[in-house]
């Protein structure tokens, strides 16, 4: 009965839904027109009137972007400064977190002031500084280079500090009454109980990394050195015209994010929803 | 059982949260040796490399002279500042960049349109438009911004045959027209930052209690009534937050801009950000001094209008 209450009811939202659809519709068109311009060929992208439905799929365009393009080692590259850069911050964010959180120092409240500070600054007040850093390290063109700026993250110590915040004391008493030292209070008790925040400092950590243009552009000029990001940017000045080259390229390049996050879908918008809340 | 997480979390800074219990204990386990050391150490060593020394060293270079070819800088005062600011191209910058912010801040009132009407109670397949809407926010915009730039294009870009057949005979080659370039770029940004909105849109409209919409139709409260009277002024924490975020964020526009206008492109001179120039001067023509200025100047820019953003609150956001 309560289901055929809500089929009547959605008459009343008809006006709603067509708008929702048409601007959702706005929001996906570029994605569709994406794909199907990776399966057509350059006359028929640059056809007018339009032709959006290939006449014969042209699937090797795909393939074509790994033997024409440097695509899988600049794949390889974003992958790997993803996960390090995600991997390494998690830890790293979640120890001081829960340092700031729940143990008593001198100097705590003056230490995570200084670190909040760095959320007010806009990045381009220590790109160059960095980018002289990385330089003097010789970590130039490398993976490490991309990103060893980014394991130590203000945000992320913050958002791990509220979570660590929210958890009972009495567990971590427990687990010091069973003779465990703060690290394996931290790291067996403690650790496990925050994943939702760990989850979403690592959403936003995974979408930036696998994304981020300006710092990897600035590090690394060399085609094979590149990530994703900095290689599709290359790529749109040097094969500017071989659009179904570049539509299958970027398409892939979106792919992985894309994958991860409908795997993951509803966990993934209360992540962000959570991260926002806090900024 | 995540989404049970997910608010806990949300609660933290609540009061209550702080423990007396754990100051009460002097002497406690937590507080003894180098533990401390041994959890944020590395992290502040980190946050000193390359956040902190960083901003200093971009001070002081920012009163220098750097020589491209290597040998040591030299100090020249405000030099760069001088040369900057005589510069048109720093001012056009910021026009730019201005604009461009104040089209992406149009996206908020769109967005709570939006949200408000995925979040009406009863209405089915929420969680398809959510998704829909958040799509273009996960995209690199490196990537779709080639798809958007074959839809500005002037020949046989879609916008453009769309205007013909509506009977415009000449539209305008978008993205290398001075003037149009910076609007095609920024409807570009617009469409990518409407997912981010909705979603903290959606979970503020959440947490508005349906008491006192039931109390409100009790009071004879229509729609519209209910959406000014209640949605609103409940909803402005969330509309302040994203406010200084979509500032911030248009502060900096870069990427976007990058993706669509390339080397070569007419445009290029009249579309330039502060960021753009900023990249331009410290990379590309390895000028590090006027650089760190530019990069001062966003940095002075930003705090001005934060500060204002902050001030102004007063007026209008709610908080309960």
């Amino acid at each position: 009965m309560a289901r055929k209450q809500g089929n009547v009811s959605q008459k009343r939202f008809i006006p709603v839904h067509i708008l929702l659809i048409l601007g959702g519709l706005f929001m996906v068109f570029p994605f569709i027109y994406q794909i199907l311009m990776s399966l057509s060929t350059n006359p028929e992208i640059q056809s007018v009137p339009p032709k959006f439905i290939p006449d014969s799929w042209q699937w090797h365009n795909y393939s074509d972007v790994f033997t024409r393009l440097p695509f899988l080692h600049q794949f390889w590259v974003s992958v790997e400064i993803t996960v390090l850069r995600t991997g390494v911050q998690l830890l790293l964010c979640a120890m001081a977190g829960y340092a700031f959180a729940r143990m008593q120092f001198k100097g705590r409240g003056l230490l995570f002031g200084l670190l909040l500070a760095i959320l007010m600054v806009p990045g381009q007040s220590y790109l160059i500084g960095q980018y002289q850093v990385i330089q003097n390290f010789g970590l130039l063109e490398t993976p490490w280079g991309i990103v060893l700026p980014g394991f130590f993250s203000a945000f992320g110590v913050f958002l791990m500090r509220q979570a660590f915040m929210s958890l009972p004391v009495e567990l971590e008493e427990a687990a010091r009454l069973d003779g465990c030292n703060p690290w394996q209070a931290f790291w067996r008790v403690m650790f496990p109980l925050v994943r939702p925040s760990l989850f979403a400092v690592m959403i936003t950590t995974v979408l930036w990394s696998w994304n981020d243009l300006l710092w990897p552009l600035i590090v690394t000029t060399r085609e094979e050195s590149m990530p994703l990001s900095v290689g599709i940017a290359t790529l749109a000045g040097q094969h500017s015209t071989d659009y179904a080259l570049m539509m299958a390229a970027s398409t892939m390049a979106m792919a992985p994010i894309f994958i991860l996050f409908f795997s993951m879908q509803k966990r993934v918008i209360e992540g962000l929803a959570t991260s926002g809340l806090k900024g | 059982m995540s989404e049970a997480g997910a608010r806990g979390a949300m609660s933290a800074p609540r009061p209550g949260s702080a423990s007396p219990k754990g100051r009460r204990r002097r002497g406690s386990p937590t507080s003894v040796g180098a533990w401390p050391l041994a959890f944020i150490g590395l992290l502040m060593l980190g946050v000193a490399v390359f956040y902190y020394w960083p901003i200093v060293k971009n001070i002081i270079i920012s009163f220098q002279q750097t020589n491209a070819f290597g040998g040591d800088p030299e100090f020249v005062g405000v030099d760069n500042y001088k040369a900057l600011f005589a510069d048109p191209s720093l001012m056009s910058s910021i026009g730019n960049t201005l604009l461009y912010t104040v089209i992406v801040l149009l996206g908020i009132p769109l967005s709570v349109a939006i949200a408000s009407m995925i979040e009406l109670p009863g209405l089915r397949w929420k969680s398809l438009y959510r998704t829909l809407f958040f799509m273009p926010y996960l995209a690199m915009p490196m990537a779709i911004g080639q798809v958007w730039k074959i839809v500005y294009n002037g020949n046989f870009g879609i916008l453009n045959q769309v205007l013909r057949a509506l009977g415009v005979s000449d539209p305008p080659y978008w993205i290398v027209t001075p003037g149009f370039a910076i609007v095609a770029v920024s409807i570009f940004g617009l469409w990518s930052s409407i997912g981010f909105n909705v979603i903290i849109l959606s979970s503020g409209l959440k947490g508005i209690s349906r008491e006192l919409y039931e109390a409100a139709s009790i009071d004879g409260a229509t729609g519209v009534k209910q959406f000014r009277w209640i949605t609103v002024p409940l909803l402005t924490p969330s509309i302040f937050f994203l406010t200084i975020m979509t500032t911030i964020g248009g502060f900096q526009l870069f990427d976007v801009l990058f993706a669509m206008i390339g080397n070569g492109n007419p445009a290029e001179s009249r579309t330039r950000s502060l960021v753009t120039l900023f990249y331009k001067q410290a990379f590309v023509n390895s000028d590090q001094g006027t650089g760190a200025a530019i990069a001062i100047v966003i940095l002075v820019f930003v705090a001005i209008v934060t500060v204002i953003q902050f001030i102004g609150q007063k007026k209008w956001v709610n908080y309960v």
